[in-house]
């Protein structure tokens, strides 16, 4: 099977272009370039040398030793929560300031749901000195007042979007309708790997250093350059796409994808996409997701305001339908149970996106000899009034 | 004939369309709508089915969608209200909506049912020419209705030539880099656009929209392009106090004579 991009930007069944004419012209900019620039030498200098100097990678590989004890089996945390900014979402938008640069850009549009993507991506504004406007929910500005004050006291302008139901949805439709009427000088930092082609696989590629440093990491720690499970939770999925790449051709490892339940996966209050989602078109992809049967997208719910995506990444969606990922659903309280276990037995508070790929263990049945690595997206800084409030501290 | 080709065959210039939201303001009030439109003298009424994440529209539009969702419309829904539409309605119809709510009626059934109600013509602006060319265009011959394609300013000469080819009934050229909504004027940059698409002699004939809201950008698009199409200005007045039928009636006059 495969799981590259093919040429007409689909994975399988999913992905595509689905845009109005308006989006065209930048699109195809980025299409006709994004290969080219991102494999030039140049470009890997510069992207390297950020992912170093400013994110802090590598990452470490940590075995999770009273974790490993208590599932009787040997568990690896990768520690993408230590990037600065306190996630992976950095990875990304280094990659695409540089490539907006490279293009010759000067305003940097984002959307944001929790505010992750959004400081990811006022931070490398700041850094490269470029115009930033971030468009969030107004519901979610409201409920991430820390994110909203850490993006503007980085020098981004924050748009509250009041259309719709005012969360991460609308904020990307409201991203897309800005572009639409900025078609030349402005550059559009996805956050994830949604979309239209090529943003899946361009997002895909800035964040599989994720997986090549797995590989690296693990061959010294345990003499075998393959785990047998890798775990991650999925929102649009970048994080996992970064996880799974160098591995998605090697069968002898299972991909765990790990979707938000929310209240429960059949208690309408969820966002588990793939597991209850049909085909349709999203922010311009052709991928599973939330709707009605009269084609109206569904607004989803989790608690965890980063996995709250009505849609899933094409490149997920495939995954899914082909077998290659098994996926799983983990409610609020599940979620925020393995936090708690991860904060107790490690010392380390994850973000609640990443206490859900967390919280799968719990599900999965190992053998004492496999080699289990969880990506740990994000720390919990962010959470920590959720956590008070839920976990009664 | 198809109703569009019979209309661009009979009428020269001046062409009026307008854009309504099906279900907006009043869940019913679309059939109503409809006649009163062409009785105070529309060429042509898109009936645009509305859409939880309208992405190529602008707040008016995103608000009458909203509106009308609300009120309950569905896309079944609106073809049981168009089901006698052509008992007394003789001008062009064309229904206009995003691609997801279409995809998941089916595209083989959203077309049969628009040619049993009377439709001349469909607008899919999340359309890609190329999909519709490789995946839909058979099935659209085959019901006799037109797929209008949409061009930009920003669009090469190559593209606009190959989207021209594959467009039915008419080409939509989107009158700016932008979203849908009223503009106060129409600026140089953009009129330097149509005068190049004017000496394209593209094989259908152009309608200019997005940012069509009054006398003097009406008249002004109707000198580069067969005629124009107004939504944001109207889908407006639709929302103000009054009758329907009295603020349609004044809002066809207001664009036709000033
Ligand atoms: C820490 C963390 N993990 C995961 C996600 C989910 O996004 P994705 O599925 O693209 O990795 C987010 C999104 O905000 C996040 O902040």
């Amino acid at each position: 099977m495969n799981f590259e991009v093919d040429q007409r930007g689909f994975y399988g069944d999913f992905g595509g272009a689905y845009i109005p004419e308006m989006l065209y012209p930048n699109i195809r900019e980025l299409e006709d370039n994004y290969l080219k620039i991102i494999e030039s030498d140049q470009f890997r200098d510069e992207f390297g040398q950020l992912l170093r100097d400013y994110a802090g990678r590598p990452t470490p590989l940590f075995r999770a030793g009273r974790l490993s004890e208590h599932y009787g089996t040997h568990i690896y945390l990768k520690r993408e929560d230590l990037n600065h900014t306190g996630a992976h979402k950095i990875n990304n938008t280094i990659g695409q300031i540089l490539l907006a640069r490279h293009l010759g850009k000067e305003r940097i549009i984002a959307e944001t749901g929790a505010g992750q993507h959004g400081v990811a991506t006022a931070t490398v504004c700041a850094l490269s000195g470029m115009h930033c406007i971030v468009y969030m929910g107004a519901l979610d500005v409201e409920r991430q007042a820390p994110n909203v004050k850490k993006m503007k006291m980085l020098g981004a302008e924050v748009v509250p979007v009041h259309s719709g139901n005012k969360t991460l949805k609308d904020a990307t439709n409201e991203a897309i309708r800005d572009w639409i009427n900025h078609p030349v000088d402005t550059h559009y930092i996805i956050g994830s790997v949604v979309g239209p082609h090529p943003y899946p696989d361009m997002v895909t590629r800035f964040q599989s250093v994720i997986s090549k440093e797995i590989k690296v990491q693990l061959a010294e720690k345990t003499g075998r350059h393959y785990p047998d499970y890798l775990v991650a939770c999925v929102g649009g999925g970048s994080n996992a796409a970064g996880a799974y790449y160098h591995f998605l051709n090697d069968e002898r490892v299972k991909l765990i994808s790990v979707e938000a339940a929310g209240m429960g996966v059949n208690s309408g209050l969820t966002a588990a996409t793939s597991l209850l989602g049909s085909t349709g078109i999203i922010h311009g992809s052709k991928t599973l997701l939330l709707q009605d049967g009269d084609g109206q997208i569904k607004e989803p719910y989790s608690l965890s305001a980063g996995l709250d995506y009505p849609g899933v990444g094409p490149l997920h969606a495939w995954l899914a339908q082909s077998g290659r990922a098994t996926v799983f659903a983990v409610t609020d309280e599940e979620a925020l149970q393995a936090a708690l276990m991860c904060a107790r037995k490690e010392g380390i508070i994850p973000a609640l996106e990443t206490a859900h790929a967390l919280a799968v263990l719990d599900k999965l049945k190992f053998g004492q000899d496999d080699t289990v690595v969880v990506n740990l997206s994000g720390r919990g800084d962010k959470d920590m009034e959720t956590y008070i409030d839920k976990l009664g501290f | 004939m198809n109703r569009i080709d019979r209309l661009f065959n009979e009428k020269k210039g001046e062409i009026l369309s307008v854009y309504i939201t099906a279900g907006y303001p009043g869940l019913n009030d679309t059939p109503a709508i409809v006649r009163a439109l062409q009785e105070y003298g529309a060429d042509m009424v898109e009936i645009g089915i509305p859409f939880s994440d309208p992405l190529a529209d602008g707040p008016v539009i995103q608000q009458s969608s909203q509106v009308a969702l609300g009120n309950g419309m569905t896309l079944k829904l609106l073809f049981s209200q168009l089901a006698e539409i052509r008992n007394n309605i003789h001008i062009p119809l064309v229904l206009m909506g995003y691609l997801n709510p279409v995809l998941q009626m089916g595209m083989e059934t959203f077309l049969e049912n628009c040619s049993e109600t009377g439709m001349d013509g469909v607008i899919i602006p999340d359309l890609p020419p190329d999909v519709y060319e490789a995946e839909y265009r058979d099935h659209f011959k085959k019901h006799g209705i037109h797929l209008s394609l949409l061009i930009t300013p920003h669009a090469t000469a190559d593209r606009i030539n190959r989207i021209a080819r594959l467009s039915g009934g008419f080409l939509y050229m989107v009158a700016d880099a932008s979203t849908t909504g009223a503009k106060a004027s129409i600026g140089l940059h953009q009129i330097e656009y149509f005068k190049r698409i004017e000496k394209m002699n593209l094989p259908v004939p152009g309608l200019i929209g997005f940012g069509i809201s009054s006398h003097e950008t009406f008249t002004t698009a109707c000198k580069h392009a067969r005629g124009a199409i107004i939504g944001s200005a109207f889908i407006k007045t639709l929302g103000e106090e009054g009758s329907l039928e009295e603020k349609i009636g004044a809002f066809i006059r207001s664009i036709r004579t000033g």
